[in-house]
């Protein structure tokens, strides 16, 4: 039994420790938004945040977020509001395929929150562990840099929450 | 003569209504075999065709026949459909069809989405049914407001009377009494009003927030979890295997045989892909068993010299003109096997029940894999309901359906509801390969710098015969395995030994102005499945020719888009964007260090033009900037146009720079995205698209963007280093000098 907080809601996995949390949070919390790409904590599309640092789920055992803050992409915005990601997501169409953008949002949501405005070399570094196998990277990048100049941000849930 | 029949008879014949709140169903007249429509009806919602339900608060929802997977192809269709019934797409209810006849691709004749060609194939058809849908509103309000039809007009969603609005939903009681009118005249360009305009996508906000569902996400109440140990070397069968550890895991209910391999089920995913990893299984040693990369390029060098190619085009003397050409150039390209890798690895929910099935999957195929779940559930195909999603990306991957089998002969053995998914491990080597090219062409140029000659060869696998292959099983159910094979074998021997399979050649010949031209083929298949990839043949033949090109303007001592513009007088479409693009490269200032590099190819009735501006530092190349110059006939949404054309940039860079198969003993060497990469936003070059400005009908824009990046890129390389790559993806030689080299 595993106790975490999953998007500001105090939770408990009856899933077998070594699981990973990304199998955890799809298979037994029903929260489909972080996908499966590749299993190994390569291409980023399980990202999620945990005490709001941007961590590859699928190579993550559920043990490890005990008593942690666990922000999915269903908890980044609250009350209908849209992240400021989001709505340049939209602005800008960024998704294609549309199934690695829960990953970059949640890596781009960590970058802003420890840095709001980030510069294109560092918008690169931070998104470079996420593939988009479409090639949304330019779109990506642009709209990263039109939401670290937006206001207001809620970050995420967690953030928000304390605030 | 397609589309002619289906928009005038198919599509438009019949009316239905859902009146007083009670839901009626209803078949379409004048199909060949009607069916009811898979169309959930709302109370007081109006069908007038397969692809529209109009509900009396005025919501018009959409059904796309054509498949998501990120091309925008719902925000491209609505467009269509919303232009001419005057009701703005954005506003619409997009909805992923089910199956039935009326969805059917009109240019291939089955429910099935690719060859770039959805809005080239429903530009007349999806605007003639919202003409129709629109002239049959106008009828219905003539009569409810006692208006003549010509004191009345339309605007997004409402009928206009002397400035007062109705809303279309005011109608559709009065209309679904009417018979639909079938030859509404369309448009004129100069009225368009939602075609051509800038616009977001209509699944932007859901793929941003985590709520689109994909294949991987459908969930059912009482659904098991299945993976699939395969063989590691194709076609290899099962000889045993030992389940004692698998079945004493946690979770884990069945240990089974099927086709493909062994599968493992259990109540959670990770409960499956545990176990199955302690699973023990021996296969059969096969004739694929022996190959490795090395014996694949020597086999297909041996072939070059000819001894077994079929012709596939012959015109002029073409030897006559090599002997006559002032130079020859000659050079052999190579090409690997490639996986389309897209981000959402394979997976199907099957559920057989009662004498009838569900299927969920993202499919390029849908009618595909409803025959599919037919055949192996032993049920008459109208008995399978096919629930579409989202496509966690495709790029041809999703056209063979072999986890839609197996999910059904899992849930068929098991009698339980069946969630499979492949790993990405899965994906890579046990997928369906980019065939392997090595292509030999031989071209003579004249003294005034014009080609006299082209002599194109290529060595490799054919893909149609894997094709067909794959879409009998799903197209005819009922058909016997015997039957299947014995066709299959036909086409493989005539694609062997009698006629080029098109998809093989096709781009390696045509772009430019040669009057002797000699195209052959040879078919050298070690047994590796194959399918389409993204711009399939154009995918690799546009590296050679474009390299080749190149190579012919600087023995020809000209200028790369010079040469180039010589060369095509009988291809004036190409010819223009070689022009636009060419002026605007003449604006680029590479920065100290930095090369430009230029291709252009026709592919899926498009014409391309891209230069790359690229450096080389330590033998790493960089691609910092791509100007794109795109003729696609009218623009739907130049925003999607715009996004094609960048994805297939980024697509064809890591084939350029990246994608490569080794193959030991038969299995693919690669496992995941260490050893298989795909470009990162780090190494993404900024990309500007021009859309040439045209009035002619739309054509493809999913794939045209891919096949000259490669070779711009090359080309750019060339003019850093010295260096001709004739091979993919790009290795240059740092022993070499890289002392970048002047070109006229």
């Amino acid at each position: 039994m595993i106790e975490f907080e999953l998007n500001g809601v105090t939770v408990t996995s009856e899933d077998d420790p070594n699981t990973p949390l990304l199998w955890v949070i799809r298979d037994s919390f029903k929260l489909k938004g972080s996908k499966f790409g590749c299993g190994a904590g390569l291409c980023g599309a399980c990202t999620m945040q945990i005490d709001g640092k941007a961590v590859r789920t699928c190579i993550l055992p559920v043990a490890a977020v005990a008593g942690q803050s666990v922000t999915t992409i269903e908890g980044l915005s609250q009350d209908g509001a849209l992240h400021a990601l989001q709505t340049a997501w939209v602005e800008h169409s960024v998704p294609q395929c549309g199934y690695c953008q829960s990953g970059q949002i949640m890596t781009a949501a960590a970058l802003l929150d420890e840095n709001p405005s980030p510069t294109e070399a560092e918008i690169d570094t931070a998104l470079s562990g996420n593939i988009c196998r479409c090639g949304c990277y330019p779109r990506i990048k642009k709209a990263v840099l039109a939401a670290s100049s937006a206001q207001p941000l809620f970050r995420n849930a967690a953030l928000a929450q304390e605030a | 003569m397609k589309i002619e029949n289906i928009s005038r008879r198919r599509f438009l014949k019949a009316t239905a209504v859902v009146g007083g709140g009670v839901v009626i169903g209803f078949a379409l007249t004048g199909c060949s075999s009607p069916g009811p429509l898979p169309i959930a009806l709302a109370e007081g919602g109006f069908v007038p065709n397969a692809f529209l339900q109009i509900l009396p608060d005025n919501t018009v929802k959409f059904y796309t026949a054509r498949d998501e997977m990120g091309q925008r192809v719902t925000t491209g269709l609505s467009t269509l459909i919303g232009e001419e019934l005057d009701y703005d797409p954005l506003k619409m209810e997009i909805l992923l069809a089910g199956v039935h006849e009326d969805y059917n691709n009109p240019s291939m004749g089955v429910q099935a989405t690719g060859g770039s060609n959805a809005i080239n194939a429903h530009y007349e058809p999806l605007r003639q049914v919202g003409a129709n849908t629109r002239a049959l509103l106008l009828s219905a309000a003539a009569l409810d407001l006692g208006v003549a039809l010509d004191a009345m007009s339309t605007e997004d969603g409402h009928v206009i009377v002397a400035g007062a609005r109705y809303p279309y939903g005011q109608f559709v009681q009065t209309a679904a009494g009417l018979v639909a009118p079938t030859e509404t005249p369309l448009k004129p360009q100069s009225a368009f009003r939602y075609i051509g305009r800038e616009s977001t996508r209509v699944d932007a906000l859901a793929k941003s927030n985590g709520s689109a569902v994909f294949g991987i996400d459908v969930d059912l109440p009482d659904m098991h979890h299945a993976v699939v140990k395969r063989s590691p070397v194709a076609g290899a069968k099962l000889i045993s295997f030992d389940a004692s550890k698998t079945l004493a895991m946690p979770g884990v209910t069945d240990v089974l045989e099927i086709g493909s391999g062994v599968a493992v089920v259990a109540e959670k995913y990770w409960q499956a892909k545990t176990a199955a990893e302690v699973l023990t299984v021996q296969w059969e040693t096969v004739a694929l068993s022996k190959l490795n990369s090395a014996n694949i390029r020597a086999d297909y060098q041996a072939a070059l010299a000819g001894e077994d190619a079929v012709s596939a085009t012959d015109e002029g003397d073409v030897e006559g003109a090599l002997t006559a050409a002032s130079q020859v150039l000659e050079a052999v390209y190579w090409t690997p096997y490639l996986s389309h890798a897209p981000m959402e690895p394979m997976n199907a929910v099957v559920r057989v029940q009662n004498g009838e099935a569900d299927v969920w999957s993202g499919t390029q195929g849908p009618s595909g894999a409803q025959g599919l779940v037919a055949r192996f559930a032993g049920l008459a195909p109208e008995r399978v309901r096919v629930h579409q999603t989202y496509l966690g990306g495709s790029f041809g991957r999703r056209g063979t359906l072999t986890h839609i089998i197996e999910a059904t002969q899992v849930a068929v053995a098991t009698e339980k509801t069946i969630k499979l998914l492949w790993s990405r491990e899965d994906d890579l080597k046990n997928g369906l390969y980019r065939p392997a090219s090595l292509m030999r062409v031989r071209a003579g140029l004249s003294e005034s710098g014009k080609i006299t000659a082209w002599d194109a060869t290529r060595v490799g696998g054919n893909i149609s015969p894997e094709t067909i292959k794959n879409l009998m099983p799903a197209l005819f159910p009922g058909l016997g395995d015997g039957l299947i094979g014995w066709t299959v074998g036909l086409a493989e021997g005539a694609f062997k030994g009698w006629v080029a399979d098109p998809s093989s050649l096709e781009g390696l010949f045509e772009d430019y102005d040669h009057p002797n031209t000699r195209v052959t083929h040879t078919t050298i298949d070690h047994g590796l499945p194959l399918t389409f990839w993204r711009s399939v043949g154009h995918s690799y033949t546009a590296f050679a020719k474009e390299s080749m090109i190149d190579e012919l303007a600087i023995a020809a001592g000209e200028d790369a888009v010079a040469f180039r513009i010589k060369n095509t007088e009988n291809n004036p479409r190409l010819q223009h964007v070689i022009r636009v693009a060419g002026d605007a490269m003449k604006a680029m200032t590479p920065a100290p260090g930095r090369h430009l590099g230029f291709a252009a190819h026709h592919s899926f009735l498009t014409d391309v033009a891209q230069v790359a501006e690229v450096s080389v530092d330590a033998g790493k190349i960089r691609v910092h900037r791509v100007l794109c110059v795109v003729n696609c006939g009218i623009a739907v949404n130049p925003d999607i146009v715009r996004a094609q054309m960048e994805g297939a940039i980024m697509f064809g860079l890591t084939a350029a720079l990246h994608g490569h198969h080794e193959i030991k003993d038969g299995a693919v060497v690669e496992s995941n995205f260490h050893d298989y990469p795909i470009l990162r936003m780090a190494d993404a070059p900024s990309v500007e698209v021009v859309i040439v400005e045209s009035d002619d009908k739309p054509t493809g824009v999913g794939e045209p963007g891919l096949p000259p990046i490669a070779p711009a890129v090359a080309n750019a390389v060339y003019r850093a280093t010295g260096q001709r790559l004739r091979s993919l993806p790009l290795a240059v030689d740092e022993g070499a000098s890289i002392d970048a080299i002047q070109i006229g």
